[in-house]
């Protein structure tokens, strides 16, 4: 088992090197360098050449990919060219957010999105199988954006239930630890704080969670339509097995395999998907500040906020890998 | 089993909903509880929808509009504006006096101004931000950093092309400045931020010209990030980068405070965010409102607050394309325009014609400059006599920025596309060429591959430098000319030591601009800004000298 997983962690290097060759090209490739969009309308030649100088994108392409690897090895991500902090400080500053934004999506995603693809699948066939599996279509067709500004016109504008941007009335005057800020509010028991934090946190995780949510129904759907129908399902039940066992061993459990192995690349995508989601909701995380990096042709930003989601993607995987052993012995065999 | 899970189930729902109307009940209670004594106090945090972040706290090393837009909070001038025009005003300094030379300026300052940390205002603070900022070396004087002082003193100490020539203590509240060349524009550049006073105690305690590191990263300063210490009428009390920068009312600021005690600027860079933020009642207020939302936004019952446009849009000709580098050709272009029919189409209401490269608050406006009257068959007539007609008709390059929002220039695709027609009419055949704002800036000031193309520019203070200098004082790949007699002007005029030589100096650089018409000056767009209900009162200002302590709220 170690031995697999080391093996795995091993795989990593020679897919993250490429990765860094493709990212780098890429980023260069963006049309209109940062010295002009740091220096505005009325820059002169001379202070665009200054800006690109210092930074070194004067440098051959070769050369400022391997000192940009070099000090990568040794942990350093560069400075952002927009806020002239590290890249490292910014991307841990904003993690926690976007952590707390994913981690709500994911778990709306999988605590509806599991239970509604086995009850629609229990009802095969009938009105309510049929409008969920409608529902479902509409709710990977639907653009995030889209779905986000009409979620926020009828529940932040319209009704005024929920809160329309940011992680916390800025009003509130919470302390922060983790930067985690329901986790916060709790631990220093400032309770409206992480109640407003919570109420913050609705709507964006909503919009994030629609398309895995979607996709999850669908899978759960579709794998348990398939293991209800086994061989060895009608054989429990004519000897006897209790409905219970029936539909929580012999069937969850198995129809669970192949959503293990969606909600793994969901779990993924939502880091990717927050890009969009906080850029509408003006929720501080690391979607929000890649946006404005891309825009702003932040490079060393860009670069760097992207392998560490790469490496977050690389071992998300990883954990679902060893977790679909887990479920599936058979896996573990092999 | 089903049914007892169900039933847990159930019981869990009622417990969190339960749980929920407690803690809302608790977060009820308590904004009752701290409106109840005096019911009619109006809610003293103003909260600003900013439409990106604070690139720097520290003034001096900062030239953007969302840096600037904090610092005139919390810090001031020697020299302010008239409330809402571009002219030069008291601030920190009651008056001044310039020398007969010119070159010697004494100004008399307020008594009894502190800084925010305690620390007195006085003449040797003033030196001391003086001599700061000219003797940046290294990093901090890149273009990036302390990008107005190097514009406009020419240079730093150690690079000796500085005009500035040093700064005396006189007294404790009087103060001479000395600049080797004459400077018309000193004064007015005064009252930018960047010029703002800052307490030396807290530059030197927290390391304010300690910037960069590594000329590979560069880094802001201790200073720059969390101690911006000035004598304005609000205090720094946090910044949460990319989310929120707070401020809270000086206690001993010397001035008038007014009713706001806290100032929230939330960062919210989508422009539909903003709009729906203002709506659902979080944020109070935001600038540069799409003209798209103007109408409902006004319906809706919400405050429009138009600025006085402080700025110029124009239709720019390269004259390295062979074409336009014929002066029959740039006058047909002119002709064939009708500024009017684009300001009512695709323009805010309010916006003004543009005679010239400069709106005329600014010093040299000349009102009798040559102009270019809407008149197509004038226009064809003189591209017939440059040689182009229906059987070879005149073919060029129009480039234009996309996905960008700027103050002279809200909608440049609508822009775009109301010239075209414009200029379809009278038989110019078009090869449209769109680029993204960095991309196309490059493309623009970069290199000569590019023909007609739109562009701006808002002034930052009352100097005809600022505007026609930026533009025509050299040879740039923008316009691609070559012309002595423009450029002489414009360096002659900024030499100049007073606001008088300046203002007929400026009045013939202009006529000889107009005639030349290196381009088409289009309008004045007005810039919006949007407040909900309760914001009674906004000192709307050309220039954005906008301090929120005068601003009024009503609930």
């Amino acid at each position: 088992m170690i031995r697999t997983i080391g093996k795995r962690f091993l795989l990593l290097i020679p897919t993250l090197f490429g990765l860094s060759i493709l990212l780098f090209l890429w980023v260069r490739a963006l049309p209109g360098g940062p010295a002009v969009a740091l220096l505005g309308e009325r820059a002169t030649p001379e202070a665009v050449a200054e800006i690109n100088r210092l930074y070194g994108f004067d440098r051959p392409l070769f050369e400022q990919y391997i000192v940009w690897l070099g000090r990568l090895l040794q942990g350093d991500f560069g400075t952002s060219i927009q806020t002239g902090r590290a890249v490292t400080e910014e991307f841990w500053r904003r993690f926690p957010a976007t952590l707390e934004l994913s981690s709500a999506a994911l778990l709306i995603a999988v605590g509806v999105g599991i239970p509604l693809g086995y009850w629609a699948a229990r009802r095969h066939g009938k009105a309510t199988d049929h409008l969920t599996v409608a529902a479902s279509l509409l709710g990977i067709t639907i653009p995030v954006f889209f779905l986000a500004f009409l979620l926020k016109w009828v529940f932040a504008v319209q009704l005024g239930w929920l809160p329309s941007e940011g992680r916390q009335d800025p009003r509130i005057d919470a302390t922060h630890y983790t930067n985690f800020y329901i986790l916060d509010g709790i631990i220093t028991g400032e309770w409206d704080a992480a109640w407003d934090a919570f109420l913050h946190l609705i709507l964006p995780a909503v919009a994030l969670a629609t398309i895995p949510l979607a996709i999850i129904v669908r899978i759960t759907r579709a794998s348990v339509l398939e293991v209800q129908n086994a061989d060895y399902v009608r054989t429990g039940m004519a000897k006897g097995v209790s409905q219970g066992t029936i539909r929580g061993r012999f069937i969850l459990r198995n129809a669970l395999l192949p959503v293990v192995t969606t909600v793994g690349l969901q779990t993924g995508l939502l880091i990717s998907g927050a890009v969009l989601t906080e850029t509408v909701f003006a929720f501080p995380g690391i979607g929000s500040f890649l946006a404005r990096a891309i825009f702003t042709r932040d490079f060393p930003v860009l670069q760097g906020f992207i392998i560490f989601i790469a490496i977050a993607y690389a071992l998300i995987n990883l954990i679902v890998d060893v977790s679909y052993s887990f479920i599936d012995p058979r896996v573990r065999v092999q | 089993m089903l049914h007892s899970t169900r039933k847990r189930l159930l019981a869990g729902a009622a417990a969190i909903a339960v749980g929920s109307l407690i803690l809302t009940a608790c977060a009820s209670q308590r904004e009752e509880g701290g409106g109840s004594e005096e019911p009619s106090e109006v809610d003293s945090t103003f909260i600003f929808g900013a439409s990106g972040d604070v690139s720097s706290l520290d003034p001096a090393f900062a030239s953007d509009g969302e840096s600037f837009r904090v610092s005139r909070q919390i810090f001031e001038g020697l020299v302010g504006v008239e409330p809402g025009t571009a002219d030069p005003a008291p601030l920190l300094a009651s008056s001044w006096e310039q020398s007969e030379d010119g070159l010697t300026y004494t100004f008399t300052l307020e008594e009894g101004v502190t800084f925010h940390d305690g620390t007195p205002f006085n003449a040797e603070a003033v030196c001391f931000n003086f001599d700061r900022q000219n003797n940046f070396t290294g990093i901090a004087q890149s273009e990036s950093l302390s990008y107005y002082w190097g514009k406009l003193m020419r240079g730093y100490a150690d690079t000796g092309t500085s005009i500035y020539g040093g700064c005396e203590a006189v007294s404790d509240t009087e103060v001479t400045g000395t600049l080797t060349e004459p400077f018309a524009g000193f004064i007015p550049a005064l009252s930018l931020p960047a010029f703002a006073m800052q307490s030396p105690t807290a530059l030197e305690e927290y390391g304010a010209d300690e910037v960069g590191g590594t000329s590979e990263a560069p880094t802001l300063s201790e200073y720059a990030t969390g101690h911006p210490t000035g004598t304005g009428p609000f205090q720094f009390e946090s910044w949460d980068p990319g989310s929120t920068t707070t401020l809270t009312a000086y206690e001993d600021y010397w001035g008038e405070q007014g009713v706001v005690e806290e100032i929230i600027f939330q960062v919210i860079g989508d422009t539909t965010a903003r709009r729906q933020a203002l709506e659902s009642g979080s944020i109070d207020g935001y600038d540069l409102v799409a003209p798209a939302d103007l109408g409902a936004l006004e319906e809706a019952g919400f405050t429009l607050i138009n600025r006085d446009p402080f700025n110029v849009l124009y239709l720019g000709m390269n004259q390295a394309v062979p074409e336009l580098a014929d002066e029959r050709v740039r006058q047909a272009i002119a002709h064939a325009i009708d500024k009017e029919q684009l300001i009512s189409q695709v323009l805010p209401e309010g916006t003004e014609v543009a005679s010239q490269f400069m709106p005329d608050s600014v010093i040299g406006w000349n009102p009798d400059v040559t102009t270019y009257e809407y008149d197509p068959e004038a226009a064809q007539a003189l591209l017939a006599e440059a040689g182009f007609d229906e059987s070879n008709p005149l073919t060029i390059t129009f480039n234009y920025p996309v996905n960008i929002s700027r103050p002279y220039m809200p909608n440049p695709e609508q822009i775009f596309t109301n010239l075209q027609s414009q200029l379809e009419a009278v038989g110019i055949v078009l090869n449209p060429v769109s680029n993204e704002w960095g991309e196309y800036l490059d493309l623009i000031q970069g290199g000569s591959d590019h023909g007609i193309h739109l562009l701006g520019w808002t002034g930052d203070y009352n100097d005809p430098d600022n505007f026609v200098g930026t533009f025509f004082g050299a040879p740039s790949n923008e316009w691609g000319f070559d012309n002595a007699e423009i450029f002489g002007a414009l360096t002659t005029g900024r030499g100049l030591a007073t606001a008088e030589e300046q203002e007929s100096a400026y009045a013939d650089a202009n006529a000889q601009i107009m005639e030349f018409l290196p381009g088409i000056p289009l309008a004045h767009p007005v810039p919006t800004l949007v407040f909900d209900e309760r914001v009674t009162s906004y000192p709307a200002s050309p220039v954005q000298d906008e301090v929120y302590n005068l601003v009024e709220l009503s609930e």
